[in-house]
């Protein structure tokens, strides 16, 4: 708080420390720090002492002793002869997987559910109304186990897809099978494969690389293809058709290197009990997929809704005035300010998805609280430095994310004088 | 000057036509609403189709329920094949549901607590209740936690008289050093709940006993404890966020720092990494041989949590504030404490209410994480009411009538905070 420097300019007294504003805030911070650090003192000795009564170590070496357990879900490389810090790491890829997932299709439940919720179509309103209250109010666990007993309970074994008097069967022409063990789906596979490439910690496939360089190389000559469309436009006031040139690009070079790497797809198979081939959806990540999605859907329905709301009618009464058409005043005048409301609550929600995705012990999904929170510190009985690990790793990612997004945010941010 | 008509013009008004049929009533509405455009129409066809299968699914699954079975078995006999509810469970273990393990003779107890609670916030949260019961509120904590763990009533009940003994400290001692005040009235109240409680309350209760039996926390369980937990945090969470706002926009900077620090770690870890360590770690933290009450410990851990959350919601509210407020607080000469209290934080706290409220709502949802430490809330019992005999295999009726449960709650918050938004409202939109 603003104050004025005291009048009186004598000899320092000991006094002063306390009456004058200008020492008084230094006064009271070294108050606070030394109580501060004696709480953190107390706290650090109480460790010592504990460890010492336990007969215990503080000493991460733990991690690299070889992990015993198996990981049912794993995105590379593992065996139970591999280390706790690969459990560690499969755990965590397993966490970035489910959040990855479950952010993009909460993102779109929750814009099409807040952009419906507005709709003047009553029904439709009110169905999303229902909707968004009903998945607020009821915990996301309850969801998650919900989902899950579903998956497990309704759906039909893999043996009723055997025989000629299979009571299940595929679905979408032979190449989907929902069963109470999961979802089977046909896997991407290669003839020409390009083989894998090694970066010190896992493999990573040549092929996927090359496929996402090509989309890159596709979306940076099309923005060239359009840079030349509006350079033409600026000069003669006709706007080349570039929509096909956009499709062959964007498409087309990916496509073609596709063919010539041998795409195709490898169907799930009966065979014996149970399926094989195929990718193998297991039930705790798709329970924990559609919970995240439909939960987190239904606060980002609100976000968009609010943010919509936010804008005020005169900007797209401005808009038709200028005789744009709905569509456009939507696209050109009401997204772009709405989107400046909705970012930053949407980051907080991104960060709630990562955060939920603990939850995935529930439904024995192996994430990173499972492996290194769960399995390993049972194993080795290092809860103190385990616990510590698994925080630094939940905040680092969380860090990460919100200084992504914030960094978005301030590009798109109005720039006030 | 009157003209006479020509012998084309009407002398007399024609009777009113009722409009066009499709231009008026339920057939406008719905051509208007329903089916503006042919996207409209294809959303309202299949928005109906979609409500209707559920319905026709659902219907008879409500409809053919069954209330008295005994155990899955029974129930399925008593639906001789038809799809049906199975509601027996909820009303075979209602209590368990509702009250965990708490005796059973001692029920009444939860339930005069429940009841007390509706009394006591009743003047904070209406404006029509006599103010008079907000002395009820006060010491209502005390008769819930005498009601609830059982005991003698002296000891919660002198506690809460432990801040009347600190603001009357205060009071007398300001008036003489401004300074000293704070820290002694601090001083009073750890002296007086350290010592000065033990003594007079075992004076009091050898002349007036007022003991309950004792009941052991990990009896508690169900929506009781869902409850226990969920309006300790939601009340402790509170303050403790608004200190932690101030802390953050505090110009000191040591203060400000260690404020940024801690609410920045409690948002960016799980709650169930809070939990764990509540369960596992803070053994390690507190001095050897000491060991208290899981409950306990699983109130301050969601407290810590949820007022992390609230911090930042409060700082939402304190920024949206114009600089001029601050300024005119400045510029009438009050001090800090002061102008928080009569200038900026009513005005911040009413604009950052839906966001309190939505933490709440968090904070009570989130009590459902406690299963993952062994305690038993409501959907931690439906486990173990399917690892009995009787209900194996039972899940639907379970789940609706905890998220039921949970749904009014929660929505009933919700609606809360728009009435108190419109009490509230002082501009003039």
């Amino acid at each position: 708080m603003a104050s004025l420097p005291d009048a009186n300019q004598g000899e320092f007294r000991l006094g002063m420390l306390f009456y004058d504003t200008r020492y008084r805030s230094l006064t009271i911070q070294v108050i606070f720090f030394m109580l501060f650090m004696a709480g953190a003192a107390w706290l650090v000795n109480n460790v010592i002492e504990n460890l010492r009564i336990l007969g215990k170590d503080f000493d991460f070496g733990f991690l690299t002793v070889r992990a015993g357990y198996d990981i049912n879900q794993r995105l590379v490389e593992y065996s139970n002869d591999s280390t706790h810090a690969r459990a560690m790491l499969i755990g965590l890829l397993n966490t970035l997987l489910l959040a990855f997932l479950a952010c993009i299709t909460a993102t779109i439940v929750g814009i099409l559910a807040g952009v419906l919720r507005l709709s003047k179509n009553w029904v439709v309103a009110r169905l999303m109304t229902l909707y968004v209250e009903t998945f607020r109010n009821v915990p996301l666990l309850l969801w998650i186990l919900l989902v899950n007993a579903i998956m497990t309970e309704s759906m039909p074994s893999p043996r009723d897809f055997r025989g000629a008097d299979a009571t299940a069967s595929m679905m979408l022409n032979d190449s989907v099978a929902v069963t109470n063990r999961g979802i089977y789906v046909p896997e991407p596979l290669f003839t020409n494969s390009l083989g894998n490439i090694d970066i010190g910690i896992f493999l990573i496939s040549i092929d996927l690389l090359a496929v996402l360089a090509a989309v890159y190389v596709g979306i940076y000559i099309n923005r060239a293809v359009l840079r030349r469309a509006t350079r033409i436009q600026h000069e003669t006031g006709v706007r080349p058709t570039t929509w096909w040139q956009s499709v062959l690009l964007i498409a087309g070079i990916p496509l073609v290197l596709l063919a010539l790497l041998g795409f195709h797809l490898g169907y799930p198979e009966m065979k014996g009990f149970n399926f094989s081939g195929g990718i193998h959806l297991r039930n705790s990540l798709l329970a924990m997929w559609i919970a995240l999605t439909l939960y987190t859907g239904a606060f980002i329905a609100e976000i968009v809704r609010a943010g919509i709301l936010a804008i005020s009618r005169g900007q797209s009464e401005a808009s038709f005035a200028l005789g744009m058409q709905p569509g456009r005043t939507m696209q050109l005048v009401v997204l772009p300010q709405a989107l400046r409301v909705i970012i930053p609550p949407l980051i907080s929600q991104y960060l709630n998805i990562t955060k939920n995705t603990s939850l995935a012990l529930a439904v024995g999904y192996m994430d990173l609280r499972s492996t290194l929170g769960g399995t390993t510190i049972n194993v080795t009985g290092r809860e103190l430095e385990g616990m510590m690990l698994m925080m630094l790793v939940y905040l680092v990612i969380s860090l990460i994310i919100s200084g992504a997004m914030n960094f978005y945010n301030t590009r798109v941010q109005l720039r006030s004088r | 000057m009157t003209a006479l008509p020509g012998p084309y013009v009407r002398t007399e008004m024609l009777p009113q036509q009722p409009p066009p049929i499709g231009q008026a009533g339920l057939l406008r509405w719905v051509r208007e609403n329903l089916f503006s455009s042919v996207l409209n129409a294809t959303l309202t066809l299949v928005t109906i189709l979609v409500v209707f299968s559920l319905v026709r699914h659902m219907l008879p699954w409500f409809a053919n329920s069954v209330w008295t079975a005994g155990s899955l078995t029974e129930c399925r006999e008593m639906l001789d094949g038809k799809t049906g509810a199975c509601f027996s469970v909820v009303a075979d273990r209602w209590n368990q549901m509702v009250f965990g393990f708490y005796p059973v003779e001692l029920y009444w107890r939860p339930i005069l607590a429940v009841v007390l609670l509706l009394a006591a916030l009743a003047p904070m949260l209406f404006s029509g209740v006599p103010r008079q019961l907000l002395w009820f509120s006060v010491f209502y904590p005390a008769v819930a936690v005498w009601l609830l763990w059982g005991g003698s009533l002296w000891g919660p009940i002198l506690a809460t008289v432990g801040f009347g003994i600190a603001f009357m400290v205060y009071q007398s001692v300001a008036r003489l050093q401004a300074l000293l005040a704070a820290p002694l009235a601090l001083l009073s109240l750890m002296v007086w709940w350290l010592w000065g409680v033990g003594l007079v309350a075992g004076v009091a209760q050898s002349i007036v006993p007022l003991d309950l039996t004792e009941v052991r926390s990990h009896e508690f369980g169900g929506f009781m404890l869902s409850v226990v937990i969920g309006v300790t945090g939601i009340a402790l969470s509170l303050p403790m966020g608004i200190l932690l706002a101030l802390g953050r926009k505090s110009d000191l900077f040591l203060i400000r720092t260690v404020c940024i620090g801690f609410i920045e770690f409690i948002r960016g870890v799980p709650l169930i990494t809070l939990l764990f360590t509540a369960s596992t770690l803070l053994n390690y933290f507190l001095p050897p041989n000491t060991n208290f009450d899981i409950t306990l410990r699983v109130i301050i851990m969601v407290t810590i949590f949820a007022a992390a959350y609230m911090a930042e919601v409060i700082r939402g509210g304190l920024s949206a504030l114009p600089t001029g407020q601050y300024e005119a607080a400045d510029a009438l000469g009050l001090n800090y404490w002061k102008a928080q209290r009569l200038i900026i934080m009513p005005q911040a706290l009413k604009i950052s209410i839906p966001g309190i409220v939505n933490t709440f709502i968090g904070l009570f949802k989130d009590t459902t994480l406690v299963i993952f430490i062994g305690l038993l809330d409501p959907l931690g019992l439906t486990n173990s009411i399917r690892a009995d005999v009787n209900w194996n295999g039972i899940y639907w009726e379970l789940f609706l009538f905890v998220g039921v449960m949970f749904f009014i709650v929660c929505f009933s918050m919700s609606r809360y905070s728009m009435y108190l938004e419109r009490r509230l409202k002082t501009d003039h939109l």
